[in-house]
């Protein structure tokens, strides 16, 4: 059974600038209370008169129940365009619209494990509150933390916080050792004796991630990114190659069975095609394609 | 005064005239977790096909000036498993669906129609022949009158309810094609399916779309799907057409009934609002109250007559004479 998802408008609390980024701390009764790391909220942006009609889709960085405001949720904000950008001006006292809880989340270990989180520029915060999760439930966490630059690398004190070793990295340097975080995962791994990862990043980072899992026989759960129209199921814009239980590969929609998905179900390298061997596809034991058209039939 | 939103399309009865869009609802479960479907005129479903699509590639969507492309191509379960999971889900919930077929040929058209013909329950055929994500443009039926008549015909022969046409406003004579599919035994009309665009991102220098185009939709082809209403409706006065494109207020559906529209259908819109359809139908009711009137029925057509204000007795209305005399 589908929870009821709520949409509402709703108050800005604070806003806190990091590098690039905008933390958004927004008043969301009947939305915070059950949001589970993973999960995404969306926002409307641009005001009543806008013309951009489609929502901005967010993990959600913390969720508070029962904090000083009522219950709130934090987003991290990257300004990739000029909706973002909006919702970045956003000040304490301006309504916005936000929509949630969507997704599903990550899943966490039934007994304590040693979770490994790896995450790329604003891909780390979802995984904030995972890592409380998972140590609140006894498991050890090891954090990976990269950005190309300092100005997109958010979360570094509370990834340190929340784990046993922390590996900051940027690719120019600027900040923490100079790298990728797939470049130390292996050795990471290794020292932490990791047992499942979780990662949140570009799809390149996410595809290696799930590969080195795969390679040492462990687990490991993704967050995807893909453009989203709805953000609840509807349109079918947001789909990827997900490879399922009973073997079949299936363009399904990262909104509603992801964002999260099992790192080795995913068919990277397919990733932004239909692959010939997909569920539906031309060809396919369900081939769907139509017939060459032969005119007035 | 009590407005009755009561509307009647082919001799079936609905609530209100108020729908949602082919392929911007899914089957109403997800849309379900926001709005309540049983509220609305009826729920009509993504286009289904005879056996399960996977769509093409992605990126599927770029957002434009008060608009959005798309380009799904149909993704989609097939009918068997439709008729299986998601009509049966429809009914049990007590909404009321029009569903939508589309095919690659009219042997698949007809046996969409065989299929749907024995289950109980379908308010509305719509018959989309006007999907623009089609890897051969050669397969839009509804750019060339003598196919879309032939789809439209096969499906009227192996249908029990009323069947509508959903017509593409990209040809050259919209009311040609209509003549076509109505006198092929359509029932009523869809207008408009949407219209075919491109998006370039200056970043990669290529198309943002996978599929390179897709359809546009949204408030900006509003303009272009009130036109394809008027002229349909000043040529079938009688004929049952669900206005489609941009609605997004009860303001919206007005001027589309004016325009000639019996009902409109909701796309767009519901991704930005899920809960935009009761708001609509809310903003309708206002609106005809406003206006004095009590049915959305009496005003399909009114932009075409005569004003429903008599100006009152006085100076020149447009106030300067003047100016109307050099316009
Ligand atoms: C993502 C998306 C998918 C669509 N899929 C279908 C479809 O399967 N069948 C169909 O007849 N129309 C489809 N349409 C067209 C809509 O039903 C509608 O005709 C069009 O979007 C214009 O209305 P709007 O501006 O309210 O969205 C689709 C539109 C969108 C945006
Ligand atoms: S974004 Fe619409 S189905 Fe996922």
């Amino acid at each position: 059974m589908v929870k009821p998802k709520h949409i509402r408008r709703a108050e800005v609390i604070s806003y806190r600038r990091s590098g690039v980024y905008t933390v958004l701390t927004v008043s969301a009764p009947g939305i915070a209370e059950q949001v589970r790391p993973g999960n995404f909220v969306s926002f409307s942006v641009g005001g009543e008169e806008s013309g951009l009609l489609l929502r901005r889709a967010f993990s959600v960085l913390r969720a508070e129940e029962r904090g000083v405001y009522g219950a709130t949720v934090d987003v991290l904000v990257a300004p990739t365009g000029c909706g973002t950008r909006w919702l970045a001006r956003r000040r304490p006292g301006d309504m916005v619209d936000v929509a949630g809880p969507l997704g599903r989340p990550f899943r966490l270990p039934k007994s304590p494990a040693n979770a490994v989180l790896v995450a790329g520029g604003y891909g780390v915060a979802p995984l904030i509150g995972l890592a409380v999760a998972l140590r609140a439930r006894g498991c050890r966490v090891d954090f990976a933390v990269g950005a190309s630059n300092a100005d997109r690398l958010f979360g570094v004190l509370d990834a340190k916080r929340n784990s046993t070793i922390a590996r900051v990295l940027t690719e120019d340097g600027s900040l923490g050792e100079r790298g990728r975080v797939t470049d130390v995962l292996p050795g990471l791994m290794e020292r932490a004796n990791s047992e499942v990862a979780y990662a949140c990043g570009p799809m390149g980072m996410l595809a290696a991630v799930a590969e080195l899992a795969a390679q040492r026989g462990m687990p490991s759960q993704v967050a995807v990114e893909e453009s989203m129209a709805c953000g609840f199921g509807v349109c079918m814009t947001c789909v990827l190659p997900v490879a399922g239980a009973d073997g079949t590969t299936r363009m399904v929609r990262s909104c509603v069975e992801g964002p999260v998905f099992e790192g080795e179900s995913v068919r990277f390298a397919d990733v932004g095609t239909v692959p010939s061997d997909v569920y539906g596809a031309a060809g396919s034991p369900g081939d769907g394609e139509p017939e060459p058209y032969s005119g007035d039939a | 005064m009590a407005v009755d939103l009561t509307t009647v399309l082919a001799g079936v009865e609905f609530a209100n005239p108020v729908f949602t869009a082919s392929g911007c609802a899914a089957a109403g479960q997800e849309l379900d977790t926001f709005t309540d479907v049983t509220t609305l005129g009826g729920v009509v479903t993504k286009s289904v096909m005879r056996l399960p699509r996977a769509g093409r590639p992605t990126p599927r969507m770029a957002e434009t000036a008060s608009g959005m492309l798309n380009s799904i191509g149909l993704q989609g379960p097939g009918i068997e498993a439709f008729l299986a999971n998601d009509l049966p889900w429809l009914l049990e919930r007590g909404a009321r669906p029009v569903v939508s077929i589309a095919g690659s040929s009219v042997q698949e058209y007809t046996e969409l129609a065989q299929a749907l013909r024995d289950v109980d329950g379908v308010a509305l055929i719509e018959v989309n022949i006007s999907c623009p994500n089609v890897e051969d443009r050669g397969h839009v039926f509804a750019c060339h009158p003598a196919s879309a008549a032939a789809v439209v015909s096969a499906v009227r022969r192996n249908s029990r309810v009323p069947v509508f046409a959903k017509l593409s406003p990209d040809v050259t004579d919209i009311v040609g094609i209509a003549e076509a599919v109505l006198t092929a035994g359509a029932n009523g009309l869809s207008l408009i399916n949407t219209m075919l665009g491109l998006a370039i991102d200056p970043g990669s220098l290529r198309p943002v779309l996978g599929a390179v185009t897709g359809g546009l939709s949204g408030p900006a082809i509003k303009p272009v799907a009130l036109r394809c209403v008027w002229q349909v409706h000043a040529a079938f006065p009688d004929v049952p057409i669900f206005g489609i494109g941009g609605v997004r207020t009860g303001t919206d559906a007005l001027e589309f009934l004016l325009a000639g529209a019996s009902a409109v259908q909701v796309g767009t819109a519901l991704f930005g609002d899920p809960t935009a359809l009761p708001r609509i139908m809310d903003e309708l009711g206002t609106a005809l109250d406003e206006r004095g009137l009590t049915r959305p029925g009496e005003i399909v057509g009114r932009a075409h007559r005569s004003p429903l204000f008599v100006a009152p007795e006085g100076p020149d209305p447009l106030g300067d004479a003047s100016l109307r005399a050099a316009g």
